[in-house]
């Protein structure tokens, strides 16, 4: 059961070939027996699962099922639940509670879909190899002494290691199409404004968007139906209708016109990665597609303007968490200033202490102009490079990352870990959306290959990702992690 | 002896009439229970966005048209950024760079009777914080968030005010068009307005503005006149003496009468703005700008000038009757009622004022309804009453001793007599039993008899126990008297 996708689990559940609690069992059994190791989630809502399991198994005796009816699923932990934990991998957050359920997790559990739990993360989503958490590190399924990529690192080894088929992930920089890249699974950024942030822990509000992470692109179809739409409670979510994403799955590559950006091929990606992005569109190239050179001029500037914003907004975002309402709080507080001091110096890890500084900094009087505002600028230049290139090309490719996953502890240096991020980020940027799709490997190590479009053209991604997946047997591919005794 | 100059400018808070908060479905209702009206949203909890209030916008748009501002198509809100336990998310969402209303001006009415128009620099929207509460904790601070949220108009004047009274005026004026236009109760002590000062004093014709002081959250008129009155004999008396006046922050303290220093530039922070990211810039068309510019009701000077032009009313009266909604509305039902519109206008300001103001009483706490005090009037105009009677019912409207003016005049038989066969009886009757002023009264150069008539005037009244007509009991008596 545990290395079906999501679509073939819910044909059998249809077919009546298990129930969703036998599937949830089974599955809540593999996290037991195989997270100590992989570390993937920081809470398993066992009893909830199993009593969402059995309602699903009820609504469908009644013939009630929806297509997401009884799918086990899991959440990154920066997604609020009511009444579970949402710690979005920090100290911070470790006592924190929501009140509320996040737009998309009410969406999901209305679809009768059944969560296993809330998984491992970045802290406050500030990372790329999910090191930055107060749970520990994740381990990568394919290579246990390499990192799984971040921030989303928890949800993509969860799907990698088949402890549960889909998960839900943010990507405010890349995180949840690099460790689908590092894990070799399909994750996908939609366009910014397709899903409702509502609920979704706050790190850059401009940028965050959630999305799905899955085994592959007809799962993440399956997923990006359930929770994209416009939220009354998101004013930047977007008024627009949601189509059916598994609708136009299988439509002809023929014509196809791919663009590879220059500034994605250049220095400092793997040749081995090169390699096999490269043997990847050949494959398109065989499915009818044609592939030109593009320029995104721009694309050195992104890890910059990126560093400016990002924490800017999340110097702002963070400053709630003050230890007077909730979160962590400091003992014996000697007055104000000592209350907020030692909450935060307590409370949160060095990565999010270090963006907090920065953001603080570039917002600061006589910085503004020179930061912020340069940023912003460079921002709409970056956004204006790819409505140029979609103007000749319906899509972009190209790697999701320079290397394949690194090992733990590899990069101690924040900006050469800032560094990872050098294909992804520009996306963000731009608002656009983009999917990475498993496309080989480096020595046992999955390689990613990214396909980015126009707003709100996922759609198309996810069709561009479907034909290759039809054609190819990577997303296929399973690590040995926790086969010998499946 | 130097002559100074004083400059004023003021920054208004409007606490904005909506049900809910500018960006949270919470209610605004004032005087519940600490904490029970701040929902997710106004807890700043992690994961919550906020969602703009129309109707706050709305407010913001009708007050700008009200003071004939420019109103820009595009108006941002930005993140001012500082940590205090009241304010929940570690930042006020206001707008720093687009305000929602541009230029505009408000005209203030002056002691002597002329006007001026105070320039306003710009007006915008803002959330409120909660309310830190610093007795009955045993040295630790409460924190009550129902205020977080609630949506403010800062209206920002600029520096044209020349004296504290001018102040004053323009605060009122300010009032008067908020609560024209239903956008505020401009309850000031429940903090509905509330407003930051800032003066600065300068050398009678020096182009260059003196150094400011800016007094923070002075909470009603008579606070901003004595506290504008306390700093500019400070500043004056410190440059005097050789001091210089330095840029701060300072506290009106009203039992005391003074302004204490608060902080100073230096330790002023720096708030961070930028533009927030969860909101989307607020773009207004013409057509929905135009819609409310239609909707307007009529606004303080445009009643002003419609009680002088329509109604013959004096500029003095036209201007109290206007200045405040509660005023003029009662009055115009005082004049709708009674069909007169200066008896009415002499009735408001006169007896009714008096009283309200005796009482420290708000014109809408009036025991005297408008439509009582019109019903009173009528029979004034109609002359069923005469003045005396009149007082009398007011009274008793007053000390609620009836429903209405006629049902107190039949209660008390206060009808006015003008039947003149009866007026000649009380008349004879009083001069049977009065011969010794009668002879005083015949004997007296004419010119002396119009005071002596007072006494025989008074004794028919008296008679009639206040009922007879003034003005018949005088002629007849005259003719009495003098044919004799």
């Amino acid at each position: 059961m545990h290395d079906k996708t999501l679509t073939e689990l819910a044909t059998a559940l249809a077919a009546g070939e298990f129930s969703s609690r036998e599937l949830t069992e089974t599955l809540l059994a593999r996290i037991e027996r195989l997270d100590g190791e992989l570390n993937s989630f920081i809470t398993v809502t066992g009893e909830r699962a199993i009593a969402a399991a059995d309602a699903a198994d009820a609504a469908r005796a009644r013939g009630e099922a929806g297509p997401l009816t009884g799918l086990p699923l899991a959440l990154k932990d920066i997604f609020c639940t009511r009444g579970v934990r949402t710690s979005c991998g920090s100290r911070m957050l470790d006592n924190f509670e929501a009140p509320y359920d996040a737009t998309v997790v009410e969406k999901l559990a209305a679809a009768g879909s059944v969560s296993l739990g809330k998984t491992n993360m970045d802290e406050f989503a500030m990372g790329s190899s999910n090191e930055n958490s107060y749970y520990g590190p994740v381990k990568n399924p394919w290579d246990l002494t390499a990192v799984p990529g971040g921030s989303s690192g928890g949800s993509a080894a969860a799907v990698a290691a088949g402890l549960v088929p889909a998960a839900l992930g943010t990507d405010t920089g890349g995180s949840i199409r690099q460790p689908a890249a590092f894990c070799g699974i399909t994750g996908l950024k939609p366009t910014y404004g397709r899903v409702s942030r509502y609920g979704m822990v706050a790190y850059a509000s401009s940028l965050d968007q959630g999305g799905p992470l899955a085994r592959s692109a007809a799962d993440c179809a399956l997923l990006l139906g359930a929770i994209a739409g416009h939220d009354l409670r998101d004013s930047t979510s977007v008024a627009r209708g949601v189509p059916d994403y598994t609708a136009e799955l299988g439509e002809s590559l023929s014509g196809l016109k791919i663009g590879l950006p220059r500034e994605y091929f250049g220095d400092g990606l793997d040749p081995a990665v090169e390699m096999a992005v490269r043997e990847a569109i050949r494959v398109y190239e065989s499915l009818g597609a044609t592939v030109r050179e593009v320029s995104l001029p721009h694309t050195s500037l992104a890890i910059p303007a990126y560093y400016v914003i990002a924490p800017a907004e999340a110097s702002s975002n963070l400053s709630r968490y003050d230890g007077v309402r909730f979160g962590h709080r400091c003992d014996n507080p000697r007055d104000l200033i000592d209350l907020y001091q030692r909450s935060r110096a307590e409370g949160f890890g060095d990565e999010v202490k270090r963006r907090i500084l920065i953001g603080t900094h570039t917002l600061s009087e006589g910085f503004f102009d020179a930061y912020y505002k340069k940023a912003q600028q460079v921002r709409r230049l970056i956004r204006q490079d790819f409505l140029d290139a979609f103007e000749d090309v319906d899509v972009l490719m190209g790697p999701a990352s320079p290397t394949p996953a690194f090992d733990l502890g590899a990069n101690k240096d924040p900006v050469s870990m800032y560094l990872q991020d050098i294909y992804t980020i520009a996306v963000n940027l731009a608002g656009i959306p983009g999917i990475s799709v498993p496309a080989g490997f480096v020595d046992q190590r999955p390689v990613g290959l990214q396909v980015l479009g126009p707003h709100f053209a996922e759609q198309r991604l996810l069709n561009v990702a479907h034909r290759f997946q039809q054609a190819t047997d990577w997303h296929r591919r399973q690590p040995a992690f926790g086969q010998e005794n499946a | 002896m130097m002559q100074w100059e004083t400059v004023i400018g003021l920054e208004v808070h409007v606490q904005l009439a909506t049900q809910s908060k500018i960006f949270s479905g919470a209610s605004t209702a004032f005087g519940a229970e600490p904490n029970t009206q701040a929902c997710a949203v106004d807890l700043g909890l992690p994961g919550v966005l906020p969602v703009l209030n129309e109707g706050a916008v709305a407010m913001a748009v009708r007050f700008g048209l009200g003071i004939n501002a420019e109103i820009p198509e595009t108006s941002v809100f930005d993140r001012k950024n500082y940590f205090y336990p009241d304010l929940p998310k570690g930042y006020q969402t206001s707008q720093m760079y687009q305000p929602i209303v541009g230029p505009g001006e408000v005209e203030i009415t002056l002691d002597d009777g002329g006007t001026k128009r105070i320039r306003v620099h710009h007006a915008h929207l803002e959330e409120d914080a909660g309310k830190s509460l610093h007795e009955d904790y045993q040295g630790m601070t409460g924190i009550d968030l129902n205020r977080a949220g609630t949506p403010l108009l800062e209206i920002v004047s600029e520096p044209d005010m020349r004296s504290a009274r001018e102040a004053a005026a323009y605060l009122k004026a300010i009032h008067a068009i908020v609560t024209y236009l239903g956008i505020s109760d401009g309850n000031m002590a429940e903090g509905s307005m509330r407003c930051d000062v800032n003066v600065s004093v300068r050398p009678r014709g020096q182009e260059t503005l003196g150094t400011r002081a800016e007094i923070k959250n002075v909470n009603s008129f008579r606070f901003v006149e004595k506290a504008i009155a306390f700093e500019i004999e400070r500043q004056i008396e410190l440059i005097e003496d050789g001091g210089t006046v330095v840029q701060e922050t300072r506290l009106y303290d009203p039992e005391a009468d003074e302004t204490r220093s608060m902080r100073t530039k230096e330790q002023a922070n720096d708030y961070r703005y930028f533009p927030c990211p969860d909101l989307l810039p607020v773009v207004l068309d013409q057509a929905y700008v135009d819609h409310l510019r239609a909707n307007l009701p009529e606004l303080p000077a445009e009643k002003r000038a419609r009680f002088q032009d329509e109604l013959g009313l004096s500029a003095y009266d036209a201007g109290v009757l206007a200045s405040s909604r509660a005023m003029a509305e009662y009055f115009e039902v005082v004049k709708d009622v009674s069909g007169d519109a200066k008896l009415a206008a002499n009735w408001v300001q006169g007896e009714l004022a008096g009283q309200l103001n005796k009482q420290g009483l708000d014109i809408a706490d009036s025991p005297v309804s408008a439509s009582q005090l019109g019903g009173l009037v009528a029979r004034v105009k109609d002359e069923t009453i005469n003045g005396k009677a009149a007082k009398q019912v007011f009274a008793a409207l007053w000390e609620g001793e009836g429903d209405s003016a006629d049902a107190i005049i039949d209660a008390r038989g206060l009808r006015q007599v003008t039947d003149s066969g009866a007026i000649e009886a009380m008349i004879d009757q009083v001069i049977s039993d009065s011969p010794v002023q009668v002879a005083q009264y015949r004997d007296a150069e004419p010119d002396k008899r119009g005071k002596m008539i007072g006494y025989f005037v008074g004794q028919v009244m008296k008679a009639s126990r206040g009922t007879a007509n003034p003005q018949q009991v005088n002629a007849l008596l005259k003719e009495k008297l003098d044919d004799a």
